[in-house]
């Protein structure tokens, strides 16, 4: 069937609801509403108002209780409403979500899923457009993983709920009602791997969630000129698969990495140093990154300036390929 | 305030809270409050000598644990603190769990589905909403069974406490918040927390909240048994105040002679939760002199083993610690885990070569 992003979404809950009757939803607004992007459109008609709990406004209390929930054994899927929103239940994540299994010796998984959608592109007002993923990989005891498309959407969603640690999964709100065949019985490729999009020659570039189609144009655009990169799609932030990385750099000799998060500490760094460690003698350039600049994410109207596009990408890949 | 034993050691009846121990149930909070304080003393003797990091005493607030504790059934579930060492000694925890904690051997090592107790919560409140949680999933599965939750009077300014009540009144949750008001949040007092008695909080969130004499260790027990019973009866949430006092620092890092009056300290002396109790079962005839001899025995010698056991225990490997962060293969973890006992094992072959 050929879904959005955001339905493929909807039916990996669904379906995360009829298998497992552990699986309790829990947000502000998703339950009557079916969320404000609509995600979880239906479930709380279909499957009652004990699995799908429209909570009291308050994120740390929603966090809060969900590892209360876990603890009991159930598996809560936690919807923040928008990514700015996430931090009153940031020190309930970082302190309490990752760090239960390790202070517990091992024993006690937290098999939470924090849903949040992210990023920049639809012209929204403050705080409805931020980038948080690296404030999540740096803490240890979390999982972070990132869709591009409704066909990953689906069973990385359903994977990330199946998993027995937390995991934050950060779904691209700009790319929300992009659509494509999704084939919900097709067995699934492992959470944290990388995905080859477009293979390619010349350079690598490497974008996860709303920046893989970022990259995908330019690399249709850069194929005019006769230029070949190859896009990959992370997919996942913690762990990285840094041998998925490594692999084609090694045949391109080149790599650029492309989010909207702020550069500065950002996941491109991270890939940077570690794919250099790696991949040093097989390097022809430096690892270039191209990002959101050193500032909160500005208004609406200056956004288009702001976000990483095809040009950026595109100047990246000059500037890498004049080495 | 809720009493039910004097600090004369005499029984006053309540119109609410009535309670008939007999006579062996009234030894035996006797006997866990005097083996709580004989633990809790080792824990700071233990700090003095290096053996332990840290110690946070419950100096002073044995009645308020032991009687909430001895309300609960084995089903019920426990979220503690990090200063309810006697609760844990109530639910059979074995004390030696808890110094590993604080002489840094773990960050809390027990299992806690073998005494329905959690592991101890170090930040402010933090737990308090883990409990509401998991009395929600108690209520979802109708189990019949009550959450408790402990925490100070601290702890009342998180927003987190108030998030907690407010999600276990509009959950109905079958949670009892026994919040222990020693007055002191380290330096800051009462005055500085809350300008309303703290169990007037409750009201706001649409559930009774009631203060009861925290050094009563009947009183402690009976209002407990009472909300506790509220609870898995599905009528929801409710909140207790104890109302005590903390003889002791904050932990064994502070001096509490730098904020607050030796006077009032004193005056507390007077209202001690052991000694009045003990004064009650002698002046019944009750418990005769034996029996107190052999109880202060009990406590020397819990003290000794737990001396002894502490500073015989072996320090841990980090290797250990690596393959604890997350349920199963990551591969940051193996390869940094690869590359640590490959570090280390390279001092051995020097020291070998």
């Amino acid at each position: 069937m050929t879904l959005s992003l955001v339905r493929a979404i909807n039916e990996a809950l669904r379906g995360a609801l009829a298998d497992d009757p552990k699986v309790v939803l829990m947000g502000e607004d998703i339950g009557k509403l079916g969320g404000v992007f609509r995600a979880t459109e239906g479930l709380q008609k279909d499957f009652g108002e004990h699995r799908v709990l429209d909570t009291p406004l308050a994120e740390s209390g929603i966090v809060g209780t969900a590892i209360g929930l876990a603890l009991r054994g159930h598996r809560p899927v936690v919807e923040i409403q928008f990514d700015g929103f996430v931090f009153p239940a940031y020190d309930q994540i970082v302190t309490q979500l990752a760090k239960m299994r390790a202070r517990s010796g091992g024993r006690l998984g937290l098999p939470v899923v924090i849903r949040i959608p992210y990023g920049g592109g639809i012209g929204a007002v403050e705080h409805h457009s931020e980038s948080p993923e690296a404030l999540f990989a740096h803490v240890p005891g979390l999982r972070v993983v990132s869709p591009s498309c409704a066909s990953d959407a689906y069973w990385m969603l359903r994977q990330a709920i199946d998993c027995d640690d937390p995991v934050i999964f950060l779904e691209p709100k700009r790319r929300y009602y992009e659509k494509e065949p999704v084939d919900t019985t097709a067995p699934a490729a492992t959470l944290h791997s990388v995905r080859v999009v477009r293979p390619g020659r010349d350079m690598t570039l490497v974008g996860y969630g709303p920046t893989v189609r970022t990259c995908l144009d330019a690399a249709a655009a850069a194929e005019e000129d006769g230029v070949s990169l190859e896009v990959l799609d992370l997919r996942s932030l913690s762990p990285i698969d840094f041998d998925g990385i490594e692999a084609s750099v090694r045949r391109t000799g080149r790599l650029s990495v492309v989010h909207e998060a702020p550069v500065f500490f950002g996941a491109g760094a991270e890939i940077a140093a570690r794919i250099s460690e790696r991949c040093f003698h097989h390097l022809e350039a430096p690892v270039l990154r191209v990002g959101g600049y050193h500032m909160p994410y500005p208004a609406g109207r200056m956004e288009r300036d702001y976000l990483p596009d095809l040009d950026r990408v595109l100047d990246a890949a000059e500037r890498t390929l004049a080495y | 305030m809720v009493q039910l034993l004097t600090p004369d050691g005499e029984r006053v009846p309540h119109p609410d809270y009535e309670l008939d121990p007999t006579p062996g149930e009234l030894r035996g909070l006797y006997r866990d409050m005097v083996l709580a304080r004989a633990a809790d003393g080792e824990g700071v003797t233990l700090q003095r000598q290096g053996e332990l990091a840290l110690w946070p005493s419950l100096l002073g607030q044995e009645a308020a644990q032991i009687g909430s504790a001895r309300a609960l059934r084995d089903d019920d579930h426990v979220f503690p603190s990090y200063r309810d060492h006697g609760v844990a000694l109530c639910r059979g925890l074995d004390p030696l769990h808890v110094f590993r904690l604080f002489r840094g051997v773990t960050h809390g090592g027990w299992d806690p589905a073998d005494h329905n107790f959690h592991l101890y919560t170090l930040v402010i409140g933090s737990q308090v909403l883990h409990a509401t949680g998991y009395a929600m999933g108690v209520a979802a599965e109708d189990a019949g069974t009550a959450v408790a939750v402990y925490f100070g009077d601290g702890a009342t300014s998180q927003g987190d406490v108030s998030e907690a009540f407010n999600f276990a009144a509009v959950y109905n949750a079958p949670i009892v918040f026994f919040c222990q008001n020693n007055q002191w949040a380290i330096s800051a007092g009462n005055e500085r927390q809350s300008r309303v008695p703290l169990f007037r909080r409750s009201a706001g969130f649409g559930f009774p909240g009631v203060r009861v004499d925290g050094n009563d260790v009947l009183a402690c027990l009976a209002v407990t048994r009472a909300a506790l019973a509220r609870a898995r009866s599905g009528a929801g949430p409710m909140l207790i105040e104890a109302f005590t006092y903390r003889m002791g620092a904050h932990t064994t890092a502070d001096d509490a002679s730098r904020y607050r009056d030796p006077v009032e300290v004193e005056e507390w002396r007077g209202k001690d939760p052991i000694a009045r109790l003990g004064l009650h079962l002698r002046t019944t005839g009750l418990a005769d002199d034996e029996f107190f001899a052999r109880t202060d025995r009990e406590g020397a010698d819990l003290a000794a083993d737990l001396r002894a056991s502490v500073r015989g225990m072996p320090d841990p490997g980090l290797a250990d610690a690596f393959g604890r962060t997350y349920g199963s293969e990551h591969p940051l973890v193996a390869e940094e885990l690869a590359w640590f006992r490959e570090y280390s094992a390279s001092f051995v072959a020097a020291e070998e070569g």
